[in-house]
């Protein structure tokens, strides 16, 4: 456990010391800042609207979590599938490259712990990507009355999300020396867990369901909604499980080729 | 010390090492000697784990490297061809990084740092980033990260290697010093680095061990260069006459 923690560190630093993290932190926020204003214009204008008809029914409906801050997650999700291939395209593939790999693998460490430290330092530095827009939930506490619970569930949802990516990630990684390679196959099977269900919507029998239980969007729009049911939980957990015990598998297999 | 017995490793049809077998005695420097592509960074590698054999054991300290890897590994210190350097990293930080991994304990980490930056001259490079250094300075972190946390058994794949001549002496230097203390198995093409520092030497040529020998017995007349390359004519003549052997079989067997 030490020597994941070590090794944890050491890329968590290793970020911050190169541009490319900024890049990624400063665009997720630009994105977050312009969606969140025209999610809130929009919800503004609806406001108005409503308030010259004199309809206090549709009024009293217009709720800002639905409308600002569930969007605002749902593009963040979709931002995060191309982001986060960017950060942990290096993870293994720049190893490779540059001769570290053959030290990581002839140092007295275990695999797991080696795995285990870059998904550590990822999954640190997505927690730091959803805290930073947390602001946003912050201006509406302010200015109006949101519930916080909720969106606090919604937030936990797209950090959960973006870990989940993390370990996606890190298993491309893991396959290649060519981070491009490693970035365009995690964005791939991201990409594919979002469309997985769009040929069968409704119905289609045991595919149908099966389906729909892979598609990404199904759970975190429940989770976003607010409820915070198991099976979702579960989903992203296994998937997490899923993606780290290849990405171990992977790593290993350097030792027995 | 180590011990590799009959290792042999094949990628499909190509042979990289074929019945490898040799000893390095405890507190001795081992030279492992042979052309490009002999098989020397290959066979450095499965002594130190990085990948197995396809047959043979290697045996460090008495532990095997496949099956007591994590044990095996504790007790080497390994120098890749390339050193194995962050780039985004300062020297001292990456020192440090390395100590922790290769098992030190953290109130140790701080005094072994600062040991290695001063037997391999690095002291005032402690902050530069690794990144920047110059190759000679590379190759000195290189063995620094080897050496930092004293384990009995050092491997070092071409340690000289484009190193300009004042620090090549430095670090063949650095290397003599160590010996006693640690067993040393140095892999290069380069013959006056054997015959400088090293006791005992052996040489590959396409995989094959062709000669292992200590170096006070072969000092009497020869020069290691003739030794050397008759060494490698004979594999290679040995290979010729295998091959005519072969193909008298097959037209005897067309006759």
């Amino acid at each position: 456990m030490r020597n994941a923690l070590t090794i944890a560190g050491k890329e968590l630093s290793s970020y911050f010391v190169q541009p490319v993290a900024y890049v990624v932190l400063t665009v997720f926020v630009l994105l977050a800042g312009w969606f969140f204003f025209a999610l809130l214009k929009q919800f503004d204008e609806m406001v108005q609207v409503y308030s010259a008809m004199s309809s206090a029914q549709a009024l009293e409906h217009l709720n800002l979590n639905a409308r600002v801050i569930d969007p605002l997650l749902h593009n963040m999700s979709v931002v995060m599938v191309i982001l986060v291939p960017a950060i942990t395209m290096r993870a293994f593939a720049e190893e490779k490259r540059t001769g570290t790999y053959e030290f990581l693998l002839t140092a007295p460490i275990r695999t797991g712990e080696i795995v285990a430290g870059k998904f550590i330092a990822a999954s640190v530095f997505i927690l730091i990507m959803v805290a930073l827009i947390w602001i946003f939930p912050i201006i509406l506490m302010v200015f109006g009355d949101p519930e916080v619970g909720v969106m606090g569930a919604g937030y936990v949802a797209l950090a959960l999300l973006g870990v989940c990516f993390v370990a996606i990630g890190l298993f491309t990684s893991s396959l290649t020396q060519n981070q491009i390679i490693a970035a365009i196959s995690c964005l791939g099977i991201l990409l594919l867990l979002y469309v997985i269900s769009w040929p069968l919507p409704s119905g289609g029998g045991i595919l149908g369901d099966l389906l729909r239980y892979l598609s990404l969007p199904q759970h975190f729009g429940q989770m976003v909604s607010g409820v915070i049911d198991t099976s979702d939980l579960v989903y992203f957990c296994t998937m997490i499980f899923v993606a780290l015990f290849l990405t171990q598998r992977s790593v290993e297999s350097a030792r027995w080729r | 010390m180590i011990e590799v017995k009959n290792l042999t490793k094949r990628y499909g049809d190509f042979v990289a090492v074929r019945d490898v077998s040799f000893k390095a005695e405890q507190g001795s420097i081992l030279g492992f000697l042979g052309p490009n592509g002999a098989g020397k960074t290959t066979t450095m590698r499965i002594i130190t784990g990085f990948m197995p054999a396809t047959v043979g054991t290697v045996l460090v300290d008495g532990l095997d490297i496949f099956s007591e890897s994590l044990e095996a590994r504790r007790r080497i210190g390994y120098l890749p061809e390339t050193p194995p350097l962050y780039s985004d990293m300062r020297v001292e930080a990456y020192l440090r990084f390395v100590g922790k991994l290769r098992g030190l304990r953290r109130s140790d980490v701080d005094d072994a740092v600062e040991r290695v930056l001063k037997i391999c001259g690095l002291s005032d490079m402690a902050h530069r980033i690794c990144g920047q250094l110059s190759k000679g300075y590379r190759q000195r972190v290189g063995l620094a990260q080897a050496i930092i946390h004293n384990p009995p058994v050092l491997v070092l794949d071409e340690p000289t290697i484009g190193l300009d001549p004042r620090q090549i002496h430095e670090i063949r230097g650095l290397i003599h010093g160590l010996a006693g203390q640690h067993t040393i198995v140095l892999s290069t093409h380069i013959l006056p680095e054997v015959s400088q520092i090293c006791d005992r030497v052996v040489i590959i040529n396409a995989g094959r061990v062709v000669l292992e020998e200590s170096l006070s017995s072969l000092a009497a007349g020869k020069s290691l260069e003739d030794v050397f390359l008759e060494a490698i004519s004979k594999e290679e003549g040995h290979e010729v006459a295998e091959a005519q052997e072969t193909l008298e079989e097959v037209g005897a067997g067309h006759g």
